[in-house]
């Protein structure tokens, strides 16, 4: 058995050692590094079910190994693998952007940082004390810096580097503020301790609240949450597409984890509690109704995903704003589990597509029916289920949601979800009808190379083996890391 | 294994392999008869006196919720399978050559099939929503791919449409699992159906009635919620038109009479009134407009919503002799405007218009064509030999009898007698008119198009072909043995209905 600390140990080796192969090697073809790295996070993916946390180590105070972090932290993994099988696709892409010494330069290290993010993101899912969420949200955030702008000399790429800087800087600093304040307030960082502080506080809440809505400010540009995702559909259709997807999938996910543990923090005195629901209500509202509507007039595929990744942080609030109801929690981590499965197949099929169209406007997929019909199947349930359409894990996603939020009375939320479950049908299946109905542009066929095709038949598979038997994700929602069965001891 | 469940996973997998590389229409058409075939063995296995519910089955989803797939049928659901299967196999048959993607032309077909037999099939309150939601996606994709006319915004309109109709369904159907206590939250529907599950229910039913009546409405295209319906159908190709306005629509009356009447008696009751004012608009309102249409398929698609209302009304009417009524008159409707939508897709086929203005006086050219195609005009007025007729007066009969006081309310609160003529009689005789009224824009419809002049360039057009009559004929048979043995189809619904009959 291992201690869980060890997987994001492991990650952060393999991400150096990736960097001292790229380095060292004379090796000319980088796509070893990234093949390296799948299968390093493979390996750290299957050693994660050998886990057990021990009792009362030192690091417990800053950690914790409970289901929802494991199941996060296998999350991120996935999301990884998953990202550098699209780095992979992408490579062209990168390398037409920088013109290096060597024809495939500057490629190493763009397999290579994912892995450091991805213990970022490992340390997001396990962080129950402020100081270690705050340096593992800095990790992810400034890796992304890098690889948003990766593209040098693609002035988009650029220019969603910028953004991304600056206002990730931004947020670190309102996340900084509002941890000062809350720690003031209650001589803690550790979110328990905070939770146990909270009843016996005398005087103003004010203060205390204060530094939570600092906080949720800074959570609020992770999770792409209006009024704070002024920045997502720059820097989503700037950055290389495989790095939006990271963003758009790790990045989300790790910000929830965060904010459904900080949440959980302040749900014990009553007159707080009003105030974090209402604050959450406030946020879903806007999310909901901004990246739906705003998803509607969109003509670039990735920015729509862009606006519906907005969107999916909106539903996912609504279950944030149902906290109290039982099965809240659990809904927030299926839908992630979900959107992880239909978002990363939608990026995965836009690249390979987008290779040999030439673009990822929703134009370029016209006709994609007849150039492959397999990828537009795949892409079919891809929408479908972004969509909500039953049967596919998008669907549970969306009814968990919803049975959460009736159980705790949100109605008005329940119906601005009437509003935007339809417009989104309209933009997801925008996408659909140019697949489907329109010309193509030309005749030629489109293929993936065949290690692609077999993530993309898996993804499709589970989102609709998901989409009828929603009950393994529950089970890991559950189950402790500990594994007697298999103890090496 | 389970004769549901192969009704189901059947055109399932033939879809499948149909996407896979089979022969696209020998499949379809083999997948068809092989349901059609096991579809009349559940049938004839069924006991009426047995258990309420038979060919149970059942897979547990998520225990928590108490969420499962099951499945299992009483006569009526078996007579909307029937329904479904005859359908289906009509519409795969008389789908035309297809020039491009066959394969998902007919895998299309077989999923919107797949998703109506399960809903019909379900116990599952989930999955009974869920196998509905399944025709969504090949509705949209077959209207803007094989359709005419103005396709694309018809294919929008709908899909829209119903997907707003069903997250308010879905919406009341989460208020219906969530208003029992706690511990006794269920999606099964034999265990919502117990009498001490219908009383927590009544709690909160006032209010989530409206929403599902809402929700099916939208499905079912109610006053004032159609508009959706006869662009879709008109634009539709044949055999989406045929199974949507066939088999599909119905499923959100199959809804009202297997969810909505059995769990919430009394708010059904409560809401009558207003539903009484919407039906005569379907049938009045939208009979006029019926009128006024100068293409055959938009005329067509309004008839069909405008029949809608007869079954709303034998639903409202909430007795035995109604409510049986409405049960076969689903059944008539279904047969009769998939036989019209058929026969309209094989006229276009051969003059590319159906606008009255450009046709007339193909009955010379294409006698057997006019022929049936008068038949299928007759069954959908409501001519007596017609089940459409038996189903249209038992609903009359059942509504104009509607005795508030003699209603059975499940919870037990009585209902004062009603003054001397009640709603119910006032809606009755508003509804009667519809008759007059589909009488005249049908016999209309046939005088423009199959009598009169002939223009020159339809004169050399052929009559049906020979395997594509079958179908229609087979349509039209079942139509013929309701309306001379309504009993046969009828036997089958009504122990569905016993529990509404008067003590």
């Amino acid at each position: 058995m291992f201690s869980p600390i060890s997987l994001e140990a492991a990650v952060v080796v393999l991400g150096l050692f990736l960097l001292l192969f790229e380095a060292f090697s004379t090796e000319p073809d980088k796509s070893r590094i990234a093949w390296l790295g799948i299968a390093g996070l493979g390996t750290i993916l299957v050693l994660s079910f050998f886990t057990q946390a021990p009792e009362n180590a030192a690091w417990m105070r800053f950690y914790t190994a409970d289901p929802l972090a494991m199941f996060f932290k296998r999350f991120a993994l996935v999301t990884t693998i998953i990202v550098l099988v699209m780095a992979l696709e992408y490579r062209g892409v990168v390398t037409k952007f920088i013109f290096g010494v060597s024809p495939q330069s500057g490629l190493g290290e763009f397999f290579a940082l994912p892995v450091l993010t991805c213990a970022g993101l490992m340390w997001m899912a396990s962080a129950i004390d402020f100081t270690l969420i705050f340096v593992s949200v800095e990790l992810v955030t400034i890796s992304f810096y890098v690889l948003v702008a990766y593209m040098r000399r693609n002035t988009a790429s650029l220019e969603a580097g910028v953004k991304y800087l600056i206002l990730g800087a931004l947020s670190t600093g309102f996340f900084v503020y509002g941890i000062t304040w809350i720690f003031g307030v209650t001589g803690e960082t550790n979110l328990d301790l905070i939770a146990a502080a909270i009843p016996h506080l005398e005087g103003s809440k004010v203060p205390l609240l204060f530094g939570f809505m600092l906080v949720i400010v800074a959570l609020g540009f992770k999770i792409a949450a209006a009024p704070f995702q002024l920045w997502v559909p720059d820097v989503y259709q700037g950055a290389p597409t495989p790095i939006t997807a990271f963003l758009s999938v790790g990045s989300k996910a790790a910000g929830f984890v965060v904010l459904i543990r900080l949440v959980n923090t302040f749900m014990d005195v009553p007159l707080v509690r009003e105030k974090v629901v209402g604050t959450m209500f406030v946020l879903a509202a806007l999310t909901l109704i901004y990246g739906n509507l705003a998803a509607l007039p969109q003509t670039n595929l990735k920015r729509l995903l862009a606006y519906s990744s907005i969107a999916h942080a909106g539903y996912l609030l609504v279950a944030a704003a149902s906290f109290g109801a039982t099965g809240a929690r659990d809904a927030i981590a299926f839908y992630l589990a979900g959107y992880l499965l239909m978002t990363l197949l939608t990026f995965l099929v836009m690249i390979v597509v987008a290779n040999r169209t030439g673009g990822d406007d929703i134009a370029h997929f016209a006709g994609l029916s007849r150039r492959s019909p397999w990828l537009a199947f795949a892409m079919l349930v891809a929408m479908a289920s972004l969509a909500g359409i039953p049967f596919t894990v998008g669907f549970f996603g969306k009814f968990f949601v919803f049975v959460a939020a009736y159980k705790q009375h949100q109605y008005l939320l329940i119906g601005i979800g009437l509003i935007t479950v339809a417009s989104g049908f309209y933009y997801y299946l925008k996408v659909v009808r140019a697949m489907y109905w329109d010309a193509p542009a030309d005749d030629s066929r489109i293929h993936a190379q065949p290690f692609t095709n077999a993530i993309i038949a898996t993804l499709v598979a589970l989102i609709f083996v998901l989409g009828v038997y929603p009950r393994p994700i529950f089970d890991l929602l559950k189950v402790k890391p500990l594994m007697t069965k298999f103890a090496l001891r | 294994m389970n004769i549901l469940n192969l009704l189901i996973f059947v055109p399932l997998l033939a879809a499948t392999a149909i996407l896979l590389g089979t022969s696209a229409r020998r499949t379809a058409l083999g997948a068809s008869v092989l349901n059609l075939i096991l579809s009349l063995i559940a049938l004839s296995q069924y006991q009426p006196g047995g258990d309420r519910f038979q060919f149970l089955s059942v897979a547990t989803i998520l225990p928590d919720l108490d969420l499962k797939y099951f499945v299992g049928a009483d006569g009526l659901s078996l007579l909307m399978i029937l329904l479904t299967a005859i359908v289906t196999l009509a519409a795969v048959w008389v789908s035309p050559r297809v020039e491009r993607m066959e394969k998902q032309f007919y895998a299309c077909v077989l999923f919107i099939a797949a998703g109506a037999m399960g809903a019909f099939a379900s116990l599952d309150l989930f999955f009974f929503y869920a196998f509905h939601e399944l025709a969504l996606i090949p509705t949209f994709l077959m209207i803007g791919i094989w359709g005419s006319g103005d396709r694309h915004a018809a294919a929008w309109k709908i899909t829209i449409y119903l997907a707003v109709g069903s997250f308010i369904l879905l919406v009341g159907l989460i208020g219906l699992y969530l208003a029992v206590p706690e511990t006794q939250r269920t999606f099964d529907l034999t265990k919502l159906m117990l009498p001490g599950m219908v009383k927590n229910i009544s709690a909160s039913a006032h209010w989530i009635y409206p929403i599902l009546l809402t929700g099916f409405g939208i499905l079912i295209s109610l006053f004032p919620f159609h508009t959706w319906a006869p662009d879709a159908y008109a634009s539709a190709p044949a055999p989406v038109a045929m199974l949507h306005a066939g088999v599909l629509k119905k499923f959100g009356l199959y809804g009202l009479l297997r969810v909505a009447l059995p769990l919430m008696p009394d708010a059904a009751r409560e809401w009558s009134d207003l539903l009484l004012v919407l039906l005569v608009g379907n049938v009045l309102y939208v009979g006029l407009a019926t009128i006024a249409q100068k293409r055959l398929d938009l005329m067509l698609g309004y008839s069909s919503v405008m029949h809608m209302g007869y079954i709303f009304l034998g639903i409202a009417s909430f007795n035995f002799i109604g409510l049986s009524g409405a049960a076969l008159l689903m059944f008539a409707h279904g047969l009769a405007i998939a036989a019209l939508f058929a026969l309209t897709g094989q006229l276009r086929d051969r003059t590319g218009t159906v606008r009255f203005s450009e046709l007339g006086g193909l009955a010379k050219p294409a006698p057997v064509l006019g022929f049936l195609f008068a038949l299928a005009a007759f069954a959908s007025i409501g001519l007596p030999g017609f089940a459409n007729f038996s189903s249209e007066i038992l609903v009359l009969f059942g509504a104009f009898g509607a005795q508030v006081s003699k209603l059975v309310p499940v919870s037990g609160n009585p209902i004062a007698p009603p003054p001397t003529f009640t709603h119910f009689q006032v809606a009755t005789v508003c509804a009667l008119w519809g008759v007059v009224i589909s009488a005249v824009y049908m016999l209309r419809g046939f005088r423009a198009v199959f009598l009169g002049e002939l223009d020159k360039r339809w004169a050399k057009i052929p009559d049906l072909a020979r395997t594509i009559r079958w179908p229609v004929i087979l349509l039209l048979a079942t139509l013929m043995l309701g309306g001379f043995i309504p009993r046969f189809f009828l036997k089958f619904v009504q122990p569905t209905f016993e529990i509404f009959a008067p003590r």
